[in-house]
C-alpha cells in the first residue's frame, strides 16, 4: 500500500493523465476542464450579455459531471490514498520560498500563506486570489483551452494552435514565477 | 447511468492529479524555476501516452463506445489569440498554482478558498464573452 499512500512519480502519472483523454474520447467526448467555465456562465444566464454564452448547454453537462467527480476524487485522494509525506522539493525551491516568507513549503498542497482561511482576512491573498481566477478564467477562454485541451489533447493531436497555446502558458508563467512573484512576497 | 461513468473518469482524475502533486502550487513554482523535472516528466509522458493512443486509434484499431472513430476536434487556426489567451492563462496559472481542473479538485481536498478563485474564473470567462468580437483572434 505504501506506493499508493506515497505521492506518485511522473512517469505513472503522466501515462494516467493520457488514460483520462483516452477514456472520455473513447465515450465520444473531448478532454477541456476550461469549457465548463463558459458552460457556467451561460446556465447562471450570461447568454443575454454575449453571443459566447448562446449554446445549448445542456450539451455540456457530462463535462460539469467530470467536475464534480474530480472534486469527489481529491476528496478521496487526501482522506483514503495519502500519508503525512510531503511534496518532496527542490532544497533550493524550499530556501527560496522560505525567503519570500512561506513558512513550510511542500508540507501542503498550497501554501497556507495563500490558501488558509486565516490568510483571507488579508485584502492582499483576497486580491491574488480574485485576480489570479480571473486570469485563468479569461485567459483559458481566449486561447480556447488550457492545459487538458491544449497541452494534453491538442498537442497529443499535434496540433499547430494547442503548441502555439502552451508556448503561451510558458511565456506567461516563466514572467509571472521569475518576475512578478518576488515583487509581491 | 449515462452519467455513471462521467463522473467515475472525474474521480479517477481527481485521484490521479493530486496523487501526481500536479495540483500543488510548490510543484507549478518548481516547474516555472526549472528546479524540478517533475512536472515535465508528467506533462511529457502524458502527451507521448497521448501521441501513441492516438496513432493507435488513427490506424483503426480502437473505435469509440459507438464503434465510430476516436475523434479529436480540430482547434481553429490563429495566432493572436493563442499566444496572447495563453500568456495570460500562463500569469494565472503561475499566480494561483492551479489551472481550471486543479481548482476544482483542490476544492475536494478541503482547500475552501478555491470558491473564490472558480468564482473569479467564472467571472474571467463572462469578462472575455463581453469582449471577444473586441478583441484580436
Amino acid at each position: 500500500m505504501q506506493f499508493i499512500l506515497n505521492p506518485w512519480p511522473w512517469y505513472v502519472s503522466g501515462p494516467l493523465i493520457a488514460l483520462v483523454m483516452a477514456f472520455l474520447l473513447y465515450f465520444g467526448k473531448t478532454f477541456g476542464m476550461s469549457s465548463n467555465l463558459r458552460t457556467m456562465c451561460s446556465i447562471a444566464g450570461a447568454d443575454k450579455f454575449s453571443d459566447y454564452f448562446k449554446f445549448n448547454w445542456k450539451d455540456q453537462l457530462w463535462n460539469l459531471t467530470v467536475v464534480l467527480g474530480a472534486i469527489i476524487g481529491g476528496f478521496i485522494a487526501v482522506k483514503f490514498l495519502s500519508n503525512t509525506s510531503g511534496t518532496n522539493l527542490n532544497p533550493n525551491t524550499v530556501a527560496e520560498l522560505k525567503n519570500m516568507g512561506f513558512q513550510n513549503p511542500g508540507a501542503t498542497l498550497l501554501p497556507n500563506e495563500m490558501f488558509s482561511l486565516e490568510a483571507l482576512s488579508s485584502p492582499k491573498t483576497l486580491i491574488l486570489l480574485i485576480v489570479g481566477g480571473i486570469l485563468v478564467g479569461f485567459g483559458t477562454r481566449y486561447a480556447g483551452g488550457c492545459t487538458s485541451g491544449h497541452a494534453i489533447t491538442g498537442l497529443s493531436s499535434l496540433q499547430k494552435p494547442s503548441l502555439i497555446a502552451v508556448i503561451g502558458f510558458f511565456i506567461g508563467g516563466l514572467i509571472m514565477t521569475n518576475f512578478i512573484l518576488p515583487l509581491i512576497f | 447511468m449515462k452519467a455513471v461513468k462521467f463522473l467515475l473518469v472525474g474521480i479517477f482524475f481527481g485521484i490521479v492529479l493530486v496523487k501526481s502533486e500536479a495540483v500543488s502550487w510548490y510543484r507549478i513554482y518548481e516547474m516555472f524555476r526549472f528546479q524540478s523535472f517533475h512536472m515535465y516528466g508528467i506533462i511529457g509522458t502524458a502527451i507521448a501516452s497521448g501521441i501513441l493512443f492516438l496513432q493507435i486509434a488513427k490506424k483503426g484499431h480502437i473505435k469509440s463506445i459507438k464503434g465510430a472513430d476516436i475523434y479529436v476536434p480540430k482547434k481553429d487556426n490563429g495566432l493572436a489569440r493563442y499566444i496572447i489567451g495563453g500568456t495570460i492563462f500562463g500569469f494565472g496559472w503561475a499566480l494561483i498554482g492551479a489551472c481550471p481542473g486543479p481548482m476544482y479538485i483542490l476544492l475536494g481536498t478541503g482547500v475552501w478558498s478555491m470558491i473564490i478563485v472558480i468564482a473569479s474564473a467564472v467571472l474571467g470567462t463572462f469578462i472575455y464573452g463581453l469582449l471577444q468580437k473586441k478583441l484580436p483572434h
